[in-house]
């Protein structure tokens, strides 16, 4: 049933910021869907509200009006405790900066979603095995963060985003701190989670070349979409 | 990994800093407890007096004695159970550093009236029939190792005998015991009536009266009338209950309390400051961690617990350090403190205060840093970072 319906549908989303007397306009009117094992890269210059449109998607902001309907269920108008549960359950995120903890090992740092989980010890740990294994940083499961390199750490972070099983991950500029091959990589591995795993995923890219290993290219300009067509 | 590991974690993050702030609040209930137990050692004697046990002392003060007829004509006063008297006698063992509090009572009596002392029936008749008696305190026996047959001389650094001698020999045949730990037991006594025929000058006085009343409801009205008694002669007395005559002679030494909770109170105001400023930019720092916490779906209400939780830990770590270091001092030194502070130790009710404490020190130092990250907005975290 959940499968006819698309992932998300954005409706009639504006989002104002108010800055003193300002009123700054994000975006106006969005209407948007995405369904499932959809791969998105959303593209626009500064400023043009990539972020805060994937911000709307992880419920961790909330639109100034219109609606965010996950599974035929709005979330827009849901608690801020109930939009922890959501997301812990249903999204996956990958920031820029990796967001890792320092204190905790590429393991713990993994585990992390699932304690929210109630699953035992045991289980947990082998999930986190196999997402480890997943984005190919297994060998490296009781490293700290600093002692990985950045391409590690968004491994890590990959891994941290995937272990859940949400439907969905997001992803903000997932490639922009990281050099050409490293990004490539990364790239790769999430294109791969699309096709054989089947992961829907929105991606925020500056980057061109980025935008390629999606299934659609999203040009956000002057808070309106333009599609520019398919990528590989 | 648990949330426990979590916790421990962010309270780790910076080891020297976790350190640090542990030093700071172990050495606040480390002067807690230390002066807690003093201040518990100093009432010992008001704790353990009894509700119908009156003092008579000259009202001028209670160094100052009093006439023996008193005693008679106290005896008379309705109400009363049983009446003692005792003088203070000072003494010291063979040199002057080696004090002994010791008196010299009315052998019969003064067990009636202290009925908490515990002689076995040999030595109890021993006393009542030896002239040159001295009954010990287990505590004192222990402290100079002496024994029932022991000969020992005294001295007192007040009284001399008519020969020109202060030494006073005494035999000892009783070591009393009270079933109360906390009952003093770092005295000596001996027979009033030796102590008297022996003087060289002020015979026929007693230093002070204990009286025990037939009920607690009786006390003023019998201590008005003793002191009724004696009104407009040379030496008026005045008659209160024995926990207000111990308070006053530990006042003497200025006021204890008021010391002691001037010294906490300074202690805990500053390291509370400290600690508490320090945990509000620890958790500050961690604002973008918090925030990553929360997109994965942390709620508010579980981020807030574990802030808070990692202040108890602190506050438990730290505080429990400093108890555990007081307890050593206190087992280290109360054997030189026994004769000065009978029953110097650690008392459960300082414990128990202490942890009382260390739950408000936890609640008042981690409850902003908690408030302020549940309060953690996720994208202001990631738009300030």
């Amino acid at each position: 049933m959940t499968d006819q319906l698309p992932l998300y549908q954005l409706r009639d989303l504006s989002k104002t910021y108010t800055r003193g007397k300002e009123s700054i306009s994000i975006f106006k009117n969005l209407d948007m869907d995405i369904v499932h094992g959809d791969f998105i890269a959303i593209m626009g210059p500064s400023g043009s509200g990539k972020t805060t449109l994937l911000n709307q998607l992880g419920g961790i902001d909330s639109p100034s009006s219109g609606q965010v309907v996950f599974e035929g269920k709005r979330i827009d108008n849901l608690s801020q405790g109930a939009l922890a549960k959501w997301r812990s359950r249903n999204v996956g995120f990958i920031f820029q900066f990796y967001n890792l903890m320092p204190t905790l090992s590429a393991a713990q740092n993994v585990e992390l979603p699932l304690l929210l989980t109630g699953l035992p010890g045991g289980e947990r740990k082998k999930r986190v095995k196999t997402a480890l294994e997943i984005v190919g940083i297994a060998d490296r499961a009781g490293h700290k963060p600093r002692q990985l390199s950045g391409g590690q750490q968004q491994r890590v972070a990959i891994a941290r985003a995937i272990v859940a099983d949400p439907k969905i991950l997001l992803a903000d500029e997932p490639t922009g701190d990281l050099d050409r091959t490293t990004a490539d990589e990364i790239l790769s591995m999430l294109q791969q989670l699309n096709t054989e795993l089947g992961k829907t995923i929105v991606m925020v890219t500056h980057d061109p070349s980025a935008a390629k290993y999606a299934k659609r290219e999203l040009y956000l300009d002057k808070g309106e979409f333009i599609e520019r067509g398919a990528g590989r | 990994m648990n949330e426990a590991t979590l916790i421990r974690k962010g309270l780790f993050r910076k080891v020297l800093r976790a350190i640090l702030m542990m030093v700071s609040i172990s050495i606040a209930f480390f002067i807690f407890a230390v002066l807690g137990a003093v201040n518990t050692a100093f009432n010992a004697g008001v704790d353990v007096a009894a509700a119908n046990r009156l003092v008579t002392v000259n009202s001028i003060n209670f160094t100052v004695s009093m006439p023996y007829a008193y005693y008679g004509r106290v005896q008379q006063v309705d109400g009363i159970v049983d009446v003692t008297h005792a003088n203070w006698f000072g003494g010291y063992y063979q040199q002057p550093a080696n004090f002994v509090q010791t008196f010299a009572v009315e052998p019969e009596s003064y067990l009636d009236v202290y009925s908490e002392l515990i002689l076995p029936p040999e030595q109890r008749e021993a006393w009542l029939n030896t002239r040159t008696c001295l009954i010990v305190g287990q505590a004192l026996a222990t402290q100079y190792e002496w024994s029932v047959g022991d000969r020992i001389p005294l001295n007192s650094n007040i009284w001399q005998q008519a020969d020109g001698s202060s030494d006073w020999d005494f035999d000892i045949c009783g070591i009393f015991t009270a079933e109360d730990s906390s009952v003093p037991t770092n005295y000596a006594m001996f027979h009033y009536e030796y102590f008297n025929e022996s003087l060289a000058f002020a015979r026929d006085t007693v230093g002070w009266m204990i009286l025990t009343t037939e009920d607690v409801s009786l006390n003023d009205q019998v201590a008005d009338e003793i002191d009724a008694l004696f009104a407009n002669s040379p030496a008026e007395t005045e008659t209160t209950t024995e926990a207000a005559f111990s308070q006053a002679f530990i006042e003497q030494l200025g006021n204890i309390n008021l010391i002691l909770t001037s010294v906490i109170g300074a202690a805990f105001a500053t390291i509370l400051m400290i600690v508490g400023t320090t945990l509000v930019l620890a958790i500050n720092e961690r604002t973008k961690e918090i925030a990553v916490l929360k997109t994965l779906g942390f709620n508010s209400g579980r981020i807030f617990r574990m802030i808070l939780t990692e202040s108890f830990l602190l506050s438990l770590i730290g505080g429990g350090i400093g108890i555990a270091l007081a307890a050593g001092l206190v087992v280290l030194v109360a054997g030189a403190f026994q004769s000065f502070l009978p029953g110097f130790g650690m008392p459960l009710s300082v414990v128990l205060q202490a942890i009382g404490l260390m739950i408000a020190f936890a609640l008042v130092t981690g409850f902003f840093p908690a408030f302020n990250a549940m309060r953690i907005r996720i994208v202001d975290a990631f738009g300030k970072l």
